[in-house]
């Protein structure tokens, strides 16, 4: 968190600029007044049948987007162009009611930051959208996070809903999701990249007749050959399910063991340390608690 | 004297006018029909006119003799009294003996509508009022008319009878007749299902109806030839219906016999196909459903929905949940003496409403969306689909057959544990024929019934497609299911697409077989016991014999239900209706269970995994559900013969066995334990879980 916020602040420079920009263009095209926001899209895995599909977060990304007033959506997806399972998954979020989808023609190797970075600070988005983790490949989670940090803009994760966007005053309202169902409301200056959560509203459903109706549209990217080769010699297995850890719950009657299951998780016993000495100490102290060392 | 002479030039010219404006109205209709989509005009089907009124409506118009034998008199008495009367007072044709077919021919008419008048004194609830209750009087009135009109022509009465009196009478009652009769045929009176009625015998969509056949399975979209820039998935609009749907529309007498019949209607959600018809013409000639007559949708007021042909029909005209109430059970089909289409009508507004808006209500999106990812409609993993066989050593196409008999279909039955007891019946059932049988195994897809009915056409294309090109690597005689919906896309839909196969329910198929002795069954059963005909297999596909010869060859006597057959209820589970789960004041399969005990039967045998499931679904107490492989299983009888290829065949396993110990012996374990059973009582006494 900490970080994001750093970037956010440290950047505000560039911000203020883009912002300037905004301003001298919307004397010329009124449309530029509306907000620019742009969903980056993925193919997704459906995790029994491996068959591709939408990504079911970015499919709740769209939606976000497209329940959004008054706001110019872009969907974008950054991959290898021209492949037919890709097209297929592209289609069905086509078939949400896009006009549109535009693909940075990236090849498999190649390193798709770049091309996405370079992109966005041509065409300036206000609001970018993504999932939290891919549901295949690295699924790492990262990109998110590298994107925010390189377009210098903050990064609100696992959000559930836009509430309000001022573009005069530069802010945003987003709904943040937290575990037990609870929402945090947050305000957060524009530009931003925020990641959608799994308690978005469902997408809707994909239409046939919509999919085939709407574009997509190669855009050519300048990719350049990922940094990290290793990838290629990666062997992907399936994730292992976490093993749950157990609650000894002590509760004696029933109205006790009501509240333990559903009271919040209490943090309290965490503490703010400065010194880095001190912070590696309580890490590993941590790890060796846990046996993870 | 005078009157005399007056009243036949009146009447020329009264019917002149009366002819001309029936032809300028005729034409209106006819640009009302034609502002359709093209579809193939069968010209052919105009001279079968008569025969098809004469054969095919009226094999469905006499299951009511009594509606039929007066139809009969009054439009033949219109027929032939219009026909004399044009003759005679237009064309100026006359002699005596027109004059008294004239007389004769009004007679009949007139009898025939006294018996109109005697069945709408007090009308059902099913037959709509307002024009339709002035319909007897217009009939009696022109009939009696004419009758006393040619009164004096024929010589029987003294020319001059009644005087101007009479004259006048007469003339008020011919005006009166003439313009309900003819110009209410063409402008749109209840008369115009004479017109519209006829053209659409002639131009039905669907011409392998007449004659005896059947035509149930729906239309494919081309999907790959429609130009979506211009064209349009489905109906929006009232002239998105082909023009000989519209002209159907016009057909409906509102005779409500689809009303009845409708479980929807009985359960009280917001459909009756009757008033969906008519909304239709409404929709095609423009204006507002407040002339309806009839019953509403149960729980939407009528009188505010207004519609024309360029204006959407779902949720202005006809509400959504109204399109999503149908089981497609085709009882209104079946039901209507004008053989109108209602379910082609409301699958064409669904794929509109899924394909081109996305809204398929409930958990339709989610259905589709398992469908399109897992190729069955619970998401399960494709690869799980043959879990519930593992311990039957089923031989698997592709693996370790090519060929066989019988490529017996699985469906969605499988991942089901109520309906897994059924297959697994099904296949002891096989094996004790000794039938070539296999399976597609994992590569087997859903059907692609419930996406079909749900209006996605494309999910449904590529599901057929997959499983035609599926089976075209695999040789087999026939296909044998226990599914009836599969059963009915196998057979009915899938040739669109090049499948055409010789398709078996296994009711069918099991019939054959003890009629062939190769299976024999104990009689000794004396179960009180009713039979639940499924839509897809009765009125989907006119198989109401075989389950009910199996059930007769255990020694039953089936308790029938009152709705059975071509009139049985649908459970409730058919096209997607579960699935959209539009509420009403009850749930159609209770409404079934109801008729069930209402024979004090025990069991009640159905042939249909949904089936199954609904039924099961109602809450006990109430007669136990058993499809009838599992009730076959029960009383089968293995003769020695069958034995002994059975305990050759445990020896050959058991041979095996030896290589392979540990494996087989589990596999073995049924088969074994089935055996022993047999030689004590040389038949299976148990199907529980065999
Ligand atoms: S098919 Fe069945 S449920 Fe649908 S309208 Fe006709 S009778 Fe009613
Ligand atoms: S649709 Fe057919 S069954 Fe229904 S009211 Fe009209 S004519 Fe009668």
């Amino acid at each position: 968190m900490r970080k994001q916020t750093h970037s956010a602040s440290t950047e505000i420079n560039k911000n203020t600029e883009g912002l300037h920009n905004n301003v001298v263009k919307m004397v010329n095209t009124a449309s530029k007044e509306s907000v620019n926001v742009t969903v980056l899209v993925s193919v997704g895995e459906h995790p029994l049948s491996k068959r591709p599909r939408r990504a079911e977060q970015d499919a709740r990304a769209i939606e976000i987007g497209l329940n959004l007033p008054g706001t110019q959506l872009h969907v974008m997806h950054a991959g290898a162009a021209d492949n037919v399972q890709t097209n297929t998954v592209l289609k069905d979020y086509l078939g949400m009611g896009l006009p549109e989808i535009q693909v940075l023609n990236i090849p498999q190797e190649a390193d798709n930051l770049t091309a996405l970075t370079s992109n966005f600070t041509d065409s300036n988005p206000d609001i970018i959208l993504t999932g939290i983790r891919a549901e295949n490949g690295e699924s790492s989670g990262m990109l998110p996070y590298v994107l925010s940090e390189q377009l210098g803009m903050a990064l609100v994760p696992s959000i559930t809903e836009i509430l309000s966007v001022d573009k005069k005053a530069g802010f945003a309202e987003l709904l943040q999701a937290l575990p037990r169902g609870q929402r945090r409301k947050v305000r957060v200056k524009l530009p931003f990249v925020a990641t959608v959560d799994m308690a978005a509203k469902a997408p809707r459903q994909s239409a046939f007749g919509a999919a085939m109706r709407g574009k997509i549209t190669v855009v050519d990217a300048i990719a350049t050959a990922t940094t990290n080769n290793a990838n290629t010699e990666w062997k992907i297995t399936p994730a292992q399910p976490r093993p749950k850890r157990l609650k000894v719950v002590k509760a004696k009657t029933a109205a006790d063991r009501f509240k333990a299951a559903t009271a919040k998780a209490q943090g309290g016993a965490g503490k703010v340390i400065y010194n880095n000495q001190e912070a590696a100490d309580a890490i590993l102290k941590m790890l060796t608690d846990e046996k993870v060392l | 004297m005078f009157a005399d002479d007056f009243l036949p030039s009146v009447l020329f010219v009264l019917l002149l006018v009366s002819v001309l404006l029936t032809l300028v109205g005729a034409g209106r209709r006819v640009r009302l029909w034609r502002q359709g989509q093209a579809s193939t005009v069968h010209w052919a089907g105009l001279l079968s006119i008569p025969r098809r009124y004469l054969v095919d409506l009226h094999h469905v118009v006499a299951s009511d003799k009594y509606i039929s034998n007066t139809h009969v008199a009054t439009a033949g008495g219109f027929v032939l009294t219009t026909i004399l009367v044009l003759s005679i007072y237009l064309f100026g044709i006359s002699g005596p003996v027109l004059n008294y077919a004239l007389l004769a021919s009004s007679a009949l008419m007139f009898i025939g509508a006294v018996f109109v008048f005697l069945r709408r004194r007090n009308p059902p609830p099913n037959l709509s009022k307002g024009p339709w209750s002035r319909l007897p009087y217009s009939l009696l009135t022109y009939a009696s008319s004419f009758f006393i009109l040619s009164l004096p022509a024929t010589g029987l009465l003294p020319t001059n009878t009644g005087g101007w009196l009479l004259a006048v009478v007469l003339l008020i009652g011919i005006t009166w007749g003439v313009g309900e009769m003819y110009l209410g045929m063409a402008w749109g009176g209840p008369m115009k299902h004479a017109f519209a009625g006829a053209l659409h015998l002639g131009f039905h969509r669907r011409q392998e109806r007449f004659g005896g056949g059947r035509s149930t399975g729906l239309k494919s979209i081309n999907l790959e030839s429609i130009h979506l820039e211009t064209g349009k998935l489905g109906v929006e609009k009232p002239e998105d219906f082909k023009w000989n749907q519209l002209l159907s529309f016009d057909a409906c007498v509102e005779c409500g016999r689809c009303e009845k019949a409708c479980p929807a209607f009985a359960a009280g959600q917001p459909l009756n196909p009757k008033k969906l018809i008519q909304d239709m013409v409404v929709g095609m000639a423009g204006g507002s459903d407040a002339q309806f007559a009839g019953s509403p949708y149960p729980g939407v007021q009528a009188g505010t929905h207004k519609g024309g042909a360029i204006i959407p029909i779902v949720n202005v005209l006809v509400p959504s949940e109204t399109v999503w109430s149908c089981t497609t059970c085709r009882a209104c089909v079946q039901e209507c003496p004008m053989m109108i289409e209602h379910v082609d009508a409301i699958v064409d507004m669904r794929r509109f409403e899924t394909l081109e808006k996305g809204q398929t209500p409930g958990k339709g999106a989610e259905l589709l969306e398992n469908l399109k990812t897992t190729d069955n409609p619970n998401g399960y993993a494709p690869n799980s689909r043959m879990n519930w066989a593992a311990d039957q050593n089923l031989p698997i196409f592709g693996q370790q057959v090519e060929q066989a008999d019988v490529l017996l279909w699985i469906g969605d039955a499988a991942f089901d544990m109520r309906n897994q007891r059924t297959l697994r019946a099904m296949v002891s059932l096989l094996r004790a024929a000794n039938v070539d049988f296999a399976v597609l195994g994992d590569s087997e897809c859903d059907s692609g019934d419930p996406a079909r009915r749900l209006g996605d056409e494309a999910t449904f294309q590529r599901l057929a497609k997959t499983n035609i090109a599926t089976m075209a690597q695999y040789k087999f005689k026939h296909i044998v299911t226990a599914d009836p919906h599969a059963f009915h896309c196998l057979k009915n839909e899938y040739g669109d697409f090049g499948g055409n196969y010789d398709v078996y329910h296994h009711t069918g198929f099991f019939a054959e077989l003890v009629k062939s002795q190769k299976l024999s069954l104990s009689t000794d059963k004396a179960l009180s016991l009713t039979y639940h005909d499924p839509c897809y297999l009765g009125r989907y596909n006119g198989e109401y014999d075989a389950p009910r010869y199996l059930l007769e060859a255990m020694g039953i006597s089936i308790k029938e239900m009152e709705r059975s057959k071509t009139k049985a209820r649908c459970c409730g589970g058919g096209g997607g209706a579960p699935i959209t789960d539009i509420p009403g004041t009850q749930r159609i399969p209770d409404m079934r269970m109801e008729d069930a005990k209402a024979t004090k039967a025990d069991i009640i045998a159905v042939g249909c995994p949904q089936c199954s499931l609904m039924l099961e679904g109602v809450v006990e107490p109430r007669p136990q559900v058993k499809d009838i492989a599992e009730l076959m299983l029960d009383a089968l009888v293995l003769d020695t013969q069958t034995l002994d290829a059975q305990i050759l065949g445990k020896q050959v396993l058991e041979e095996e066995t030896a290589v392979d110990t540990k494996l087989s012996a589990v596999n073995l374990e049924p088969t074994a334990a089935k055996v022993v059973n047999v030689k004590v009582s040389h038949k299976i006494t148990s199907t529980a879980d065999v």
